[in-house]
């Protein structure tokens, strides 16, 4: 499988800058893991919204084996793991209530992320950084899911289980073929874990 | 010299309804003692959800209603106590806090920069704050949810320093920061250090808090396991818990090696080490004993067996 953006160009709405991505192209195979590096406002999370299809390009089409990404059934073979897990979930439910909306979790996953039981009783504000990465990344490792797209996965983890959540995603990765984005600023991260990078392009006129 | 902030053996609980109205008193932070001095940067590393970011509310004054404060938080040589505190805070004692979420969403970041004020002075100063942190003035007419996650957290960190406070308590000021930007705003910070404020700053990232900082306490589970000074940390054979070892071991520029299990929940471990269920080298003692915080080569650790120094 092939996850690609061709051509793409996207700008945001009301700012008469300029593009955030102009004419980006991107291809991104299974079992691959890609490296994406920018310094920050350059676009890293633009790009892995419009990948997980939460924005359309403005020009240019993303393709999941050639066909748009719209076409793809009731669950979205691509999924994404945002830099705040504290905004990636509603602070309204339980965790529990939240994972009913998408189906259980797999009770390896449980096991492997080191989830508790009665994390699915509570609300998003009671648990930890760290802890809510690990329970959106559980959520987001459903078994159709073709391509994660890791936006700062590990920033707010402490090393320790940093490498223990990576060590995890590449043995998952690697069992299941999954292709990975990676966005991080942490170089050396990029080079353990990546088998190729990319770097944005500098824009064609200054964001900030 | 005197400390600004001087934290002796404090304790923090919750108290939660356990089933029915049953109560349970959980210590998240045991025994703490920790002194920041005017010019220094203490950086607090350690297991994710160890307490660290409470530590920062604690001092703030921002704990929970549900949470008991037990010891001693001295500021400046007096009590800092929660009157003190909401007194201080925003003045001479500033957060930088973690999530981007602490920005007001209905509200544009150059008014919450400014804090209402429209006075030019005021705008001047927000200017140039922003343009310390590589900001432009257009940013200041955006609402929060049009900055990307640096640039939130550019100005978060732009809101804090505002006022030149004494103490700054910066909880994870750098993720979602590229290598330079992240550079840039240490190099700010050592600034401010070298004008005598005293920092606290809280992080994952053990490679950049190496970079500035002139000790470090590592926490696990509610305590700090260890207290060592940056240069320790140039040699692993210096450092003396495990788990700091396991730390240094985990990074990626090193050997990307985890350690199995995970950090023990707050109240899951009552006698003993914390550490025990993770360590290589736990014996029986270890699970039944108090250990101590005892003094071993310049530093201080919280182990019954603390490494050999190897060279």
């Amino acid at each position: 499988m092939t996850l690609e953006a061709r051509h793409v160009t996207f700008y945001y709405k009301g700012k008469k800058k300029g593009p955030v991505l102009d004419r980006f192209s991107l291809q991104v195979e299974a079992g691959e893991r890609v490296g994406l590096k920018a310094p920050s406002g350059r676009g890293k999370t633009t790009l892995c919204r419009l990948l997980a299809g939460y924005e359309q390009p403005n020009q240019g089409e993303i393709l999941l084996d050639g066909r748009p990404l719209r076409d793809c059934g009731s669950v979205c073979p691509v999924q994404m793991i945002w830099q705040h897990p504290e905004t990636a979930l509603d602070p309204l439910l339980r965790l529990g209530d939240t994972l009913a909306e998408t189906g259980g979790l797999e009770e390896r996953l449980k096991k492997a992320l080191h989830i508790e039981e009665g994390w699915l009783s509570r609300f998003p504000s009671e648990l930890s950084g760290g802890e809510l990465q690990r329970f959106c990344l559980a959520r987001a490792l459903r078994p159709e899911v073709r391509f994660l797209l890791c936006d700062e996965i590990s920033a707010m983890l402490d090393l320790v289980t940093q490498a223990q959540i990576w060590q995890f995603l590449l043995a998952e990765a690697e069992e299941r073929s999954l292709g990975l984005l990676v966005v991080s600023h942490d170089d050396s991260l990029l080079a353990r874990v990546c088998t190729r990078i990319v770097e944005l392009p500098f824009p064609s006129w200054r964001i900030f | 010299m005197k400390p600004i902030l001087d934290i002796r053996h404090m304790s923090v609980f919750f108290t939660q309804y356990d089933r029915g109205l049953r109560r349970r008193r959980l210590p998240v932070i045991r025994d703490l003692t920790l002194t920041v001095e005017p010019g220094q940067i203490v950086a607090v590393v350690g297991a994710s959800g160890s307490g660290k970011s409470l530590l920062a509310h604690a001092v703030l004054g921002l704990l929970p209603g549900n949470s008991h404060l037990e010891g001693e938080i001295l500021y400046d040589g007096g009590p800092l106590t929660g009157s003190r505190a909401a007194a201080l805070r925003g003045k001479e004692i500033s957060l930088i806090p973690q999530g981007v979420t602490y920005l007001d969403p209905y509200m544009k970041v150059g008014d919450q920069l400014c804090r209402g004020k429209k006075d030019a002075k005021t705008l001047e100063r927000c200017r140039a704050v922003l343009e310390r942190y590589g900001l432009g003035w257009d940013c200041a007419g955006l609402y929060p949810f049009e900055l990307s996650g640096g640039m939130a957290r550019r100005i978060l960190i732009a809101a804090a320093v505002l006022d030149e406070p004494r103490l700054i308590v910066a909880d994870e000021p750098t993720p979602g920061l590229d290598a330079r930007a992240a550079e840039r705003i240490l190099g700010h910070f050592r600034e401010l250090a070298q004008g005598g404020a005293g920092m606290l700053f809280i992080t994952h990232d053990l490679e950049l808090a190496l970079t500035v900082a002139d000790k470090v306490e590592v926490f696990y589970a509610g305590e700090t396991i260890e207290e060592a000074s940056a240069e320790d940390f140039q040699s692993p054979g210096r450092l003396r818990h495990p788990f700091t070892k396991a730390l240094k071991r985990a990074m990626p520029s090193g050997a990307f090696e985890p350690i199995p299990g995970a950090q023990p929940y707050p109240g899951a471990v009552t006698a003993g080490c914390p550490f025990a269920g993770q360590c290589p080298r736990c014996r029986e003692r270890c699970r039944q004993e108090e250990i101590p915080f005892q003094n071993v080569r310049g530093g201080r650790v919280r182990c019954l067996y603390p490494e050999e120094e190897r060279r």
